[in-house]
């Protein structure tokens, strides 16, 4: 057993101790009638060799070129990244309660929230949450708070599991969620907004880049939302783009929240992710999650702290601004490592590589015609096929391409519309083989 | 102190934030060539949403970024460092072997929304994790999908609502017991309850008389925490869900010290409906400095449908999502879960089998009662009953020289000791909640007792080397006060 040191040399003398004879013995501490009388029915345990080999079969699988992004993004990570996750000191430690033997993790959050800062244009963000969907879902809850009012706008063109989370969430306080269409450059309505905004709208949801890949123009739903006494709420699941795109903060945005996954934490089928969630400093007591803050030693050296406490559920209870009780703190430590790694010159670099090659990808496939939305993009986009995906996608598959995400499965008017995302992991190669194979398919099937 | 302690004295290296190392110009990157013709987003964009350049952002060599979370480790203590008894969180030792399977590139690679037939590895082993939980538990389905332990609270708690709506009315109350985890609370409250706090008895558990006094049919559910956070076992559990259910209540457990119960008892067999799961408590999977985490929640039939989108399900054609859940609460997060995590507790179930689930359990109880024997002479105990897996002592003995919990918690930080957690449950005045875990060695065990009856007695002999502990640290006692009065949340240039 060799993650239990206490081996039956050492239980004699322990169990004495306490008055018990045998180990089994402690059994008798609950009540005779709860008392399990066989044993568990799970496998017998298997050696470490047999583990390996077992879990190593279960995660083989043909390699493929994919095209999938949706809301989570396949970029290359730097080895610096993990090595420095490996770090047991990091990994093994818990929430920093006790911030003496905790510097190096406080002050790590303390560096992801400025850099949360300094990417969005916002003035405080907090330690992250679980993930960008329940980020969206914890930001229409702290606009409720903030503005006591029951309506809440979320455009259709942000991440369909944003909003359906934001459902669940909200499902007891009745709000009123309201979808906003999107027009045929694949941006927002504004023109809808505008016409069903109201005095009782607390807030207005927008993801930018949107779920279709395309851009929003912030400035202007600020402005029809403030214009209510609303808050603007800004959606980011594709953060890269805030390398190259102006900050939802200095184009009126109230709170930003968004997924941190693209900064260096595998796709790992879905999680674990990072969500993070920044505000304006004046909302700071509304707000969800930890904070980390700066403060002194008994000696005046600078050091760091959990901090704005007051808002949270281990002291507030049942008022807390929510019910997290940690964060994300180790893929939080990711996205740092990573952001530290490219640097802001990096970074903008790295957000170009992805912007030319999906301008190529567009291009290639706009050749044939087949683009849905003519607004601009970042690095995904939206093909029309002129077969249903559902016949067309495994065919590509038999070929070793995952061809992107059918949005049949969240928008039913979209019964041929596939969002394709290139990064810097496709090759200029591996698009064209793409538009040739899907040309080829698409032909074959006619 | 004597050499005996795993606290000695060692270079510490200090080290800026990374706002303020680099220079410009400085590189960590490699990217790979541009193999397409640049593309201007300048001449593509409207120009208002094009980012000009931004101030305070890193710009480090790679050696740099290394020395400067290595630095930053060092500061850090985790259970790999020595003994972690924070109570209530089951440091238990993270296998480094589950780290490894993790990241191997076919979980690590694996895109949510590739096509099922390519990714039917993952989705067995979420299907038998899910199995597994539910033989450990006593439960009938189990969902994978919550982040941590509050989500599952939450996840539990809108089934729970979603399922008395069904029967005609979501009901107004919760009743939570003061020895009940600290996010239940707030759960209860996200879910538009409100919170009626049930005190427990002089044993430190729940009486059915206390739960008869405040049952009604207004009570949507208990919440309970099983074993206590006291480190007891509510021993009362059937006849008082027994008195919940004939009022048309629902039992929630809180699982979080599930670590106490694997192969010697069931929840599920106690009347409980909804149980979660701390995957990063019970089944080993490291606590990252605070997450992530995974709370998976197991239900009894009649809540299964209600359970989030989408559940694993296995014909034919072998393991598929199934999303037709009319029913369903819908989604608390993304996809699926946090799927590292749940490799992780998989690989530790398959490791530990059956019979090594149950010793750990099993040595837990005993490292924790070995503790509570050996401290008592030394630290009020206000509930001097065989413990579970942890045991809660307080400050009482030693407040009357002027040293508090706190004093001690920092104090222990010298000896080399990670401190318990402190003034928690708030049943205790001053608490100290020791959850030793069977991660450790009798010699460790003995250490920390020798280190705690030592501290005992500087407390009476010198209680301001108490106070102004600790001393071996790289910073001393930080002022959280002004943290909290002049918050300071970012760096600014």
């Amino acid at each position: 057993m060799r993650y239990i040191p206490n081996a039956e040399n050492d239980w004699g003398e322990m169990l004495q101790a306490i008055g018990f004879k045998r180990l089994e013995d402690l059994i008798n501490i609950l009540p005779e009638p709860l008392r399990l009388k066989e044993a568990l029915d799970l496998p017998s345990p298997l050696a470490e060799m047999e583990l390996v080999q077992h879990l190593l079969s279960l995660s083989e699988g043909k390699k493929m070129i994919s095209f999938l992004g949706a809301g989570a993004y396949d970029h290359f990570i730097p080895a610096v990244v993990d090595h420095v996750l490996r770090k047991s000191e990091f990994y093994t430690a818990y929430t920093p309660y006790q911030p003496e033997v905790s510097q190096g993790t406080l002050q790590a959050i303390f560096e992801f929230q400025t850099l949360i800062c300094q990417l969005t244009g916002m003035e405080v963000a907090n330690a992250s949450v679980y993930d960008g969907a329940s980020a969206v879902a914890e930001g229409v809850l702290m606009a409720q708070r903030l503005k006591g009012r029951k309506k809440c706008f979320l455009a259709r063109s942000v991440h369909p599991e944003s909003r359906i989370v934001t459902r669940t969430y909200t499902h007891p306080w009745a709000l009123e969620l309201k979808e906003i269409p999107y027009t045929a450059e694949g941006s927002t309505d504004l023109n809808a907004l505008r016409n069903q905004i109201d005095g009782e709208t607390s807030a207005v949801v927008l993801q930018q880049p949107n779920f279709f890949g395309c851009l929003e123009d912030l400035e202007e739903a600020a402005a029809i939302a403030h214009a209510q006494g609303a808050l603007l709420i800004v959606a980011v699941v594709e953060p890269l783009s805030l390398a190259l795109l102006q900050p939802p903060g200095l184009l009126g945005a109230d709170i930003v929240v968004g997924e941190g996954q693209s900064f260096g934490n595998a796709l790992s089928f879905g999680g674990p992710y990072v969500g993070f969630f920044a505000s304006k400093e004046s909302f700071l007591r509304a707000m969800p999650g930890r904070l980390v803050g700066e403060t002194v030693d008994r000696e005046g050296r600078r050091g760091f702290v959990l901090a704005v406490a007051t808002r949270e559920q281990h002291i507030r209870r049942e008022k807390a601004t929510s019910n997290i009780c940690t964060n994300q703190a180790l893929c939080a430590l990711a996205v740092l490592v990573y952001l530290a790694t490219l640097g802001k010159e990096g970074l903008k670099e790295l957000a170009r590589i992805n912007f030319s090659k999906c301008e190529y990808a567009k291009k290639r496939l706009g050749e044939l015609g087949r683009l849905r939305f003519s607004g601009p993009t970042f690095n995904e986009f939206v093909v029309t096929l002129d077969q249903d995906p559902q016949f067309i996608l495994p065919k590509l598959l038999q070929q070793g391409i995952i061809g992107g995400f059918p949005l049949k499965k969240f928008y039913p008017e979209m019964e041929r519309e596939v969002l394709v995302c290139i990064t810097e992991k496709n090759s200029r190669e591996n698009i064209d083989r793409w538009v040739e194979v899907l040309g080829n398919v698409l032909k074959e099937a006619k | 102190m004597k050499e005996q302690w795993p606290g000695a004295c060692g270079l510490v290296l200090e080290e800026p934030l990374i706002f303020e190392k680099g220079a410009k110009g400085r590189i960590g990157y490699s990217l790979p060539r541009l193999d397409v013709d640049e593309a201007d987003p300048g001449k593509i964009w409207p120009s208002k949403l094009i980012r000009h350049d931004w101030q305070g952002f890193p710009e480090m060599s790679e050696v740099e970024v290394v020395r400067h979370f290595t630095h930053l480790a060092q500061w850090n203590y985790g259970v790999d460092s020595g003994f972690y008894p924070l109570g209530s969180c089951t440091m238990k030792y993270n296998p480094k072997v589950n780290e490894d399977l993790a990241r191997l590139p076919g979980f690590s690679g694996a895109h949510p929304y590739q096509p099922e037939e390519i990714t039917q590895g993952a989705l067995r082993l979420m299907y038998d994790l899910q199995n597994f939980l539910c033989q450990i538990g006593g439960m009938d389905q189990v969902t994978l999908q919550p982040s941590a332990g509050a989500q599952g609270e939450l996840t539990g708690m809108l089934m729970i609502r979603a399922y008395l709506t069904d029967q005609g009315n979501p009901r107004k109350k919760v009743l939570v017991p003061d020895t009940a985890h600290g996010t239940n609370p707030a759960s209860s409250s996200l879910c538009g309850y409100q919170v009626i706090q049930v005190k427990s008895n002089e044993r430190g558990i729940l009486s059915p008389q206390a739960i008869e006094e405040k049952m009604d049919e207004d009570v949507a559910a208990l919440m309970i925490t099983n074993p206590n956070t006291l480190g007891l076992f509510e021993e009362h559990i059937c006849q008082i869900a027994e008195m919940v259910h004939q009022k048309g209540g629902q039992i929630y457990c809180d699982g979080a010290n599930l670590n106490a119960l694997m192969g010697l008892s069931k929840v599920g067999d106690t009347g409980v409906d909804v149980l979660h799961f701390n995957l990063h408590k019970t089944f080993s999977t490291p606590h990252g400095g605070g997450g992530p985490g995974a709370g998976p929640v197991g239900v009894k039939d009649h809540l299964a449908r209600y359970l989030p989108v989408p559940i694993i399900i296995k014909d034919r054609e072998g393991f598929r999502f199934d999303y037709d859940r009319p029913q369903s609460i819908g989604k608390v997060r993304s996809f699926y879960g946090n799927f590292g995590i749940l490799v992780r507790a998989y690989a530790y179930i398959l490791s530990m089998g059956p019979a090594g689930l149950k010793r750990a359990s099993l040595v837990a109880l005993l490292n924790a009662n070995y503790l509570r024997v050996k401290l008592k002479d030394f630290y009020f105990l206000p509930y001097d009953f065989p413990c579970m897996h942890e045991c809660v002592f307080s400050d009482r003995l030693q407040s009357q020289y002027g040293v508090t919990a706190l004093d001690i918690a920092k104090r222990l930080m010298d000896y080399g000791f990670h401190p318990p957690t402190i003034y928690f449950p708030l049943v205790v005045h001053g608490a100290l909640m020791i959850e030793p875990t069977e991660s450790e060695a009798k010699e460790t065990l003995d250490q920390f007792i020798a280190a705690m009856v030592q501290i005992a007695q500087e407390a009476q002999t010198d209680p301001g080397l108490l106070q102004n502990a600790p001393h071996k640290t790289k910073v001393s006692r930080l002022d959280e006060v002004l943290a909290n009065r002049k918050p300071r949340l970012r760096w600014k240039p």
